[in-house]
């Protein structure tokens, strides 16, 4: 009886299509345009590999471009052994470092007393320093060499064509996104787990160590990562503002010192490019899974 | 000791009055509990007795000092709120012992007072875990043990029960009265369920528009509310409300609900309510289970009429019967033995030694 009763029922209703083949269906053109993105992203950085590891010659030669004959770790060997190359690394390395940790120590500190310390004029500030995010490097390199200029005349310090003043330079651009990116990630936290704090006998200070700096530190990672990145990245205001060999930081060290007049080192172009790849990849690598980490998960209803 | 006292104190919301100036005395040990409606300044009130609201006015004293600008830290309480507030990184040990490291106790006495109010909340074994390894009612005990290690003068409470199903919530409130009958310490609940402010409390504040409407045990509120609101507020289903009339025929008070329908006033009713006959808006306030079935024999003031009834609910111990009187909804607690039916006539008994007689104008019951 049941049975007949439910054979009946399904076949007067209408067939609508079912979940598992809408599903399908989404599957695999989400599969189509993944693939077809990997490809597209990906297309540089192999073309990087492989003509990193072909000769001058076999490069020049105009055969498959993505087909190597005669592997080769010469380019590799060649810049490695240059001292040049390892300064710019170095030089790179040591800015990118204090970036970060100058960034980091303003921004999270900024953004906390933004997102929770409720003062006079809080909200404009917060906008204010989004601003001057907004504001694009090449509209400031300009006016930078007048202020270098100044500081020149008054203190008697040069600021001009030394890697460390990138160090004071670069927090200028990343200074205003961290922060931003902090009072969004403080925002987050519910409210409730400052008053607790504060209940609990914790100073400001204490509130934002013990608790919101361990609660954010997903964000915090975040804001790290993309610092760092910046840092690493920046082209236009070491272009500017450095000129000798020794100052050099990686980016403008690889295409002044490979680049001579027309002649393109391309071998060693691709091969100080891809080293200097390696250093941001290796920390999304290890810093992937916290940053996705949702730690905040428990805190409150769940 | 920790008494908490109020004194017309207000809060300002740049123009907007969120609490307009209330007076309140609670002693020590008592459990309070403030209870109104969602913007009745309940919350509000809780949060400058905790310190995390500045007051506007007035003056707010824990203990017989007034600490209107004493930070919440150095006031002596401990706050449970509604969402639990666990520092979600640290595990339960350490959410309850954190406010004591702060206060730089020994180890052994932060040790010691942990796993006693970890036993008193049976939360022996989820001292490892992290707030997200834990259930609802977990987590609510581990707020609460929280306060108790810290053995505050005050307990605030901030709605500690909303976040739960309807039935952990019944069993945590049990457990909310008994840990403080057992460490008896002055405690302040907040909560929009009249239920809970009922069964908790040793004395219940109604709140209504930032105003205090009464204070008094649960069972005053239930049976002598002084305002409509209150009357309205406390008890399940709602306590009903038909206009009516007083007047004085042949020598007796009579409540004129229409033409066909008017009861005798109990006798003990007649001298305090003489002075308002023939006043216009008043209303008859009667709770449901004051209308019921008609039974045998009659007791004094209970009166039969017949009603159509509307709609009837089976609640398994009790049906509830609607009805209408004077275009208003009225509810009526019947046996669910008594052959209710919608849409059917029914003999039903009104028992006036339970009624109030509210002036709808002012809102006060006479």
């Amino acid at each position: 009886m049941a049975n007949t009763a439910v054979a009946t029922g399904a076949s007067t209703r209408p067939n609508y299509g079912s979940m598992s083949r809408d599903r399908t269906w989404a599957l695999r053109w989400s599969y189509f345009f993944l693939v077809l993105f990997a490809i597209f992203f990906l297309m540089p950085p192999i073309y990087m590999l492989i003509t990193s590891l072909k000769t001058s010659a076999e490069i020049s030669a105009a055969k498959n471009p993505w087909f190597i004959s005669n592997p080769t770790l010469q380019n590799y060997i060649d810049l490695l052994s240059q001292n040049q190359f390892l300064v710019f690394f170095r030089n790179s390395a040591i800015v990118s470092i204090c970036v970060v940790i100058i960034t980091m120590m303003i921004s999270v500190i900024a953004a906390f007393a933004l997102a929770r310390m409720k003062f006079w004029g809080s909200a404009t500030l917060a906008t204010g320093v989004f601003l001057t995010y907004l504001i694009p490097e090449t509209l400031l390199f300009i006016p930078l060499f007048k202020m270098f200029a100044w500081v020149n005349e008054v203190f008697g310090v040069q600021l001009m064509n030394h890697w460390w003043t990138m160090i004071i330079l670069y927090p200028t651009l990343t200074v205003p996104f961290a922060t931003w990116i902090m009072i969004g990630y403080f925002a987050s936290i519910p409210k409730e787990l400052d008053e607790a704090a504060l209940i609990d006998g914790a100073t400001w200070m204490q509130t934002l160590t013990k608790i919101f700096i361990p609660v954010a530190l997903p964000g915090i990672i975040a804001a790290t990562i993309f610092t760092f990145t910046v840092a690493w990245a920046q082209f236009l205001y070491p272009l500017a503002f450095t000129t000798s060999t020794s100052e050099l930081v990686l980016p403008v060290g690889i295409i002044t010192t490979l680049i001579k007049g027309d002649v393109f080192n391309w071998g060693q172009i691709m091969t100080g490019a891809l080293l200097g790849a390696a250093p941001p990849l290796i920390i999304y690598a290890f810093l992937m899974d916290y940053y996705i980490a949702g730690l905040t998960a428990g805190a409150t209803k769940g | 000791m920790a008494q908490v006292t109020l004194r017309k104190v207000v809060k300002k919301y740049d123009e907007v009055l969120a609490v307009r100036g209330i007076d309140l005395d609670i002693n020590d040990k008592e459990f309070i509990v403030l209870v109104g409606p969602s913007g009745c300044g309940k919350s509000t009130t809780l949060r400058m007795i905790a310190g995390l609201e500045e007051i506007s006015d007035g003056d707010i004293a824990i203990g017989g000092h007034v600490v209107n600008d004493v930070p919440p830290k150095d006031r002596d309480i401990a706050m449970v709120f509604q969402n639990y507030a666990l520092y979600p990184h640290m595990n339960v040990y350490e959410n309850m012992s954190f406010g004591l490291k702060l206060k730089k106790t020994p180890k052994d006495v932060i040790d010691q007072r942990v796993k006693q109010a970890a036993q008193i909340l049976d939360i022996t074994e989820l001292l490892d875990r992290k707030p997200k390894q834990l259930s609802g009612g977990q987590r609510q005990r581990v707020a609460m043990g929280r306060a108790i290690v810290r053995d505050p003068k005050v307990f605030l409470f901030d709605e500690p029960l909303s976040n739960l199903d309807a039935k952990l919530r019944v069993q945590m409130r049990t457990e909310i009265k008994k840990v403080h009958q057992k460490v008896r310490t002055t405690t302040v609940y907040v909560t929009h369920d009249q239920v809970e402010a009922m069964t908790l409390a040793d004395r219940v504040v109604v709140m209504n528009g930032g105003l205090i409407e009464q204070v008094g045990s649960p069972n005053d509120l239930y049976h002598s509310p002084a305002t409509k609101f209150v009357a309205g507020f406390i008890g399940s289903p709602a306590m009903n409300f038909i206009s009516c009339q007083l007047e004085q025929a042949a020598g007796a008070l009579r409540v004129r609900l229409n033409d066909t329908l008017s009861f005798p006033v109990p006798a003990d009713r007649t001298a305090r309510y003489t002075a308002h006959v023939g006043k216009p808006s008043l209303m008859l306030g009667l709770r449901p289970e004051h209308i019921t079935e008609t039974k045998p024999h009659t007791e004094s003031n209970q009166h039969d009429f017949d009603m159509l009834i509307d709609v009837v609910e089976p609640m398994g111990m009790e049906t509830l019967v609607y009805f209408t009187v004077n275009g208003r909804e009225i509810c009526g607690r019947v046996n669910p033995n008594a052959g209710a039916e919608a849409e059917r006539s029914m003999k039903l008994r009104a028992d006036l030694s339970n009624m109030h007689l509210i002036d709808d104008s002012t809102g006060k019951v006479l």
